[in-house]
């Protein structure tokens, strides 16, 4: 029962870290699945009143991924279908320029002010239309949303760190009685503190386990599955081994650093 | 005979302004049954801690088992306590362990083969007559019976010297004359040094000793 405690107090206390470690990487790889949809789905476009050369125009800042001339003839046949070939034509030539300019990523709205302000030393340029106002919105909100997560998984970490602090002294007190006696028929400091270290390897394997297979189980969920095709994302929760991997990483790293903390403050008492 | 404690001149202390003992000279001869004997707080505890290396002399020299304990690495002083056997009054057994891996310790320290050490775990089971506890913790047993499994333990890897602290100080005649005369077995028949810290010598003793009485932080030797 008592080494069941032993071992509960400190896969909680991971269990708890690993959580939040991975609610933000979920979060953040969300924010980059959907700042990417956004990316593919924005574009800015630019009016010239006279053709422009598009390569050159790619050059104008490297944010710029390619650029479309918008073909303006379906809309024309939209407006009026009486208008005849002749005048159609005059149209067409009299008509603005319209270019597609689609970026490498969801930019910022600074990035997007810094290149309408390049675009527009073209002095072909007449106007820009950048969307800005509907995009926007969704991308603070989005940006919100990363912090809060940010910001409430660095604080249950911390608070957790606190509650492993705490821990230390139980686990002192509990495995010195031990550590002396071994210690005092001559047993090396890396024997008396190998159960710690049994302890400590186990508690981090079982937490990172628990973790790993709750998200995977919760990756499973037709209803995360559904949230995230509504937002039209598709999001890995847990990859492979690579996060599991990282995850056993952090909890040998903390409850390690805990028995090595134990072991080197531990004096002998008789 | 050769000697396995030479103390000259050595004065302990758990601090450098006040000497429990004072500069003590004094040997204790290899294969010896010794008794230590002083008031309560007479440094008894004390000089017995110093003897494994719990506590290093503020000044002179103490060499145990050839060991010089005044600055010695912890390397060796593990080394030394491999082949020492101690006893406490309040018997230090590990409580998370049942009591044939609490005897096995100084067994798996020394690296013996694990049939070994279930051989002589069971002999020495028999030997302080706590067979029907096998499988037990300590705590499920009586004071009398822990201090027999402390016994157990300190006898289990045939020690060069064994160090009892008051080891019949809370006990029943009965464990008190069981735990004499594993000592007096190990003395005779090992040959094993063993030096008692007690308020009270037992009559019953049929071994030759040597008696130290320790009073007011000086030791000397009783006739």
């Amino acid at each position: 029962m008592r080494s069941i405690k032993n071992h509960l107090s400190l896969i909680l206390a991971l269990i708890s870290i690993l959580f939040a470690m991975q609610t933000y990487i979920v979060t953040k790889r969300s924010i980059d699945a959907y700042k990417q949809n956004l990316s593919s789905n924005y574009a800015i476009v630019v009016v010239s009143n006279r053709t422009l050369d598009i390569n050159k125009l790619k050059q104008t800042d490297k944010i710029i991924k390619d650029i479309q001339q918008i073909n303006v003839d379906k809309s024309i046949k939209k407006i009026d279908s009486t208008l005849d070939e002749k005048n159609i034509e005059f149209l067409k030539l009299t008509l603005p320029k319209f270019y597609k300019v689609i970026l490498k990523k969801y930019p910022l709205p600074s990035e997007i002010e810094k290149l309408k302000k390049k675009l527009f030393e073209n002095k072909s340029v007449t106007k820009i239309e950048d969307f800005k106002s509907s995009y926007e919105q969704t991308y603070k909100l989005l940006l919100l949303f990363y912090d809060v997560v940010s910001v409430f998984s660095f604080l249950i970490v911390v608070i957790t760190v606190l509650l492993i602090l705490k821990e230390l002294r139980i686990w002192q007190f509990s495995h010195k009685e031990r550590m002396n006696i071994m210690g005092l028929f001559g047993a090396p400091r890396w024997l008396s503190s190998a159960v710690l270290f049994r302890l400590a390897i186990v508690d981090a394997v079982l937490s990172s386990l628990l973790v790993y297979f709750s998200f995977l189980y919760i990756q499973g969920a037709d209803f995360i599955k559904e949230q995230f095709e509504s937002i039209g994302i598709s999001v890995t929760l847990v990859s492979g081994f690579e996060d599991f991997g990282v995850m056993l990483g952090v909890a040998l790293s903390i409850s390690l650093a805990l028995a090595v903390l134990i072991v080197i403050t531990h004096k002998e008492e008789v | 005979m050769d000697k396995v404690i030479v103390a000259e001149g050595v004065s302990l202390g758990y601090n450098n302004y006040e000497m429990i003992i004072n500069e003590a000279t004094f040997s204790i001869d290899n294969g010896s049954f010794v008794f230590i004997t002083g008031a309560s707080g007479s440094g008894k505890s004390t000089l017995l801690k110093s003897f494994f290396g719990a506590l290093k002399p503020k000044k002179g020299s103490l060499i145990v088992g050839g060991v010089e304990l005044n600055s010695v690495s912890s390397s060796k002083l593990n080394l030394l306590r491999k082949h020492l056997g101690i006893v406490f009054q309040d018997y230090k057994l590990v409580n998370e362990w049942n009591i044939e891996k609490n005897i096995a310790l100084p067994l798996l320290i020394n690296g013996y083969e694990k049939s070994v050490i279930e051989k002589q775990v069971e002999s020495l089971l028999k030997h302080v007559r706590l067979k029907h506890q096998s499988g037990k913790f300590p705590l499920e047993l009586s004071g009398g019976e822990q201090q027999r499994v402390a016994m157990a333990r300190a006898l289990a890897h045939n020690p060069i010297m064994i160090l009892a602290d008051e080891p019949t100080g809370n006990l029943d005649d009965y464990s008190s004359q069981l735990i004499w005369n594993l000592l007096e077995g190990a003395n005779e028949q090992l040959e094993t040094t063993v030096v008692v810290v007690t308020h009270r010598i037992p009559q019953t003793l049929k071994v030759d000793y040597k008696h130290f009485h320790i009073e007011k932080g000086s030791i000397y030797e009783v006739n």
